[in-house]
């Protein structure tokens, strides 16, 4: 059993990777509803020219994670990471949270090779229990364990309902608003299309009576 | 207790689900790989969230470099395959064929089925009509969740458009605004040059 739970322990370090460059910066947006959970693991590689391949892992490389709330300006997360990481944070408004990585090239030398590989993985709300561990912490059996896990799904959709109906809210009110644009501008522009008209009409025939030419 | 072979192989598959949501800017390419192992049966989903004509190219390749998926300027789509050897399967997003909008594209690649509850128990016992019960209804529930999620992406989609429009309309009042006057006024303006000061021109007036 103890192999097997060497191996659970490391399966998230083994997820979807990408590449990513010296300075670059790779944002990934989460949209959630608030009070939702989000953890992020994460785990980089560096290309090794004389192997030519990934080296299994670097010491003294890190990754500075960045995590801005829906709003654009309140940062809740701005750490720097060893290699291997793992970040958490819980959303207090919902909405568009954006979630930042970029290497800390502070060892220069070692990007000779151009290329950082980076496996991420992020879980969002009830994908964030283990439920083993829970199973194993509050001693439930598997029935009480299953709909444990149901409950959390429930709350989760409930969640995103609430969220759905604020993002509606939103939307509705964008719209009013264009329509409100519309209809005003559309009265303005006929009024001052009738005012210029006019005072430029006044304004000639005046200019001309001047001139003696009417 | 002993284990099979296969049965190790089986917990040891890297059973995933990952979920991103990024931003690709124009011209730009992403890609992303996953060691996948032979017999899993894994699905790509995609969606194009915001920017330009909601598009984007996908084209996922197996570790030979055989193309099993290649779509150009598709908005949504959803394709399943199992695994027909072992190794890196790459998958990637392309917006070359755009030349200044950046798009948000979603994407879902599951891996494998969901890992057990219970990952240290062997399956020999065949669920009680309970758990079972339990079990559809999860199913059930994950679907309701990914529906959700298309439809907040559609959603997102639909709001940013109202947005645009909303911030189009205000600069192009103040824009049009702006314009009428000045036309009107250089118009009046124009029209007196031609009258000004210049008596012996009295004949062009006439032509």
């Amino acid at each position: 059993y103890g192999l097997m739970l060497l191996f659970a322990w490391l399966s998230p370090s083994q997820a979807l990777y990408f590449h990513i460059g010296e300075t670059e910066k790779k944002c990934f947006i989460e949209e959630i509803p608030d009070e939702t959970m989000v953890i992020g693991t994460y785990k980089t590689q560096l290309w090794d020219k004389q192997t030519g391949s990934f080296l299994p892992s670097t010491p003294g490389l890190g990754m500075h994670v960045e995590i801005k709330d829906p709003d654009a300006k309140v940062i809740i997360l701005s750490r720097q990471y060893g290699s291997d990481g793992r970040f958490t944070f819980t959303s207090h408004t919902p909405g568009e949270h954006q979630i930042c990585l970029h290497s800390n090239s502070t060892k220069m030398a070692l990007f000779a090779g151009g290329k950082l590989r980076v496996h991420l993985d992020i879980q969002v709300g009830e994908h964030t229990n283990n439920y083993p561990e829970i199973a194993a912490k509050d001693k439930l059996t598997e029935l009480q364990l299953r709909v444990r896990q149901l409950l959390d799904q429930v709350e989760q959709i409930q969640k995103e309902q609430n969220y759905q109906r604020y993002r509606e809210e939103r939307f509705r009110m964008t719209s009013e608003s264009t329509n409100q644009r519309v209809l005003w501008w559309s009265i303005a522009q006929t009024f001052i299309l009738i005012i210029t008209g006019i005072w430029q009409m006044r304004h000639l025939k005046s200019f001309f009576e001047a001139k003696k030419l009417v | 207790v002993s284990l099979s072979p296969q049965l190790c192989a089986l917990m040891f598959s890297w059973i995933r689900a990952s979920e991103l949501t990024f931003e690709l800017p124009d011209n730009a390419k992403q890609c992303f790989y996953e060691d996948i192992i032979i017999g899993t049966k894994c699905t790509l989903e995609f969606q194009v969230v915001t920017g330009g004509h909601y598009d984007v190219d996908c084209r996922l390749e197996d570790p030979d470099g055989t193309v099993l998926y290649k779509e150009m300027k598709k908005q949504y789509d959803s394709f399943t395959f199992t695994a027909s050897r072992n190794g890196t399967f790459k998958f990637c997003f392309s917006n070359e064929f755009s030349t200044f909008t950046h798009k948000t594209v979603y994407f879902d690649f599951q891996v494998g089925d969901d890992p057990p509850l219970f990952p240290n128990e062997n399956r020999v016992t065949a669920l009680t009509q309970m758990e079972s019960a339990c079990v559809s209804i999860h199913e059930a529930l994950k679907s309701v969740i990914d529906y959700q999620t298309h439809f907040r992406l559609r959603e997102a989609q639909g709001r940013s458009r109202a947005e645009d429009l909303n911030t189009r309309v205000a600069f192009w009042s103040i824009g049009e605004a702006f314009i009428l006057l000045v036309v009107s006024i250089s118009q009046v303006l124009l029209l007196r040059s031609f009258f000004s000061d210049k008596k012996t021109t009295t004949t062009r007036v006439g032509s």
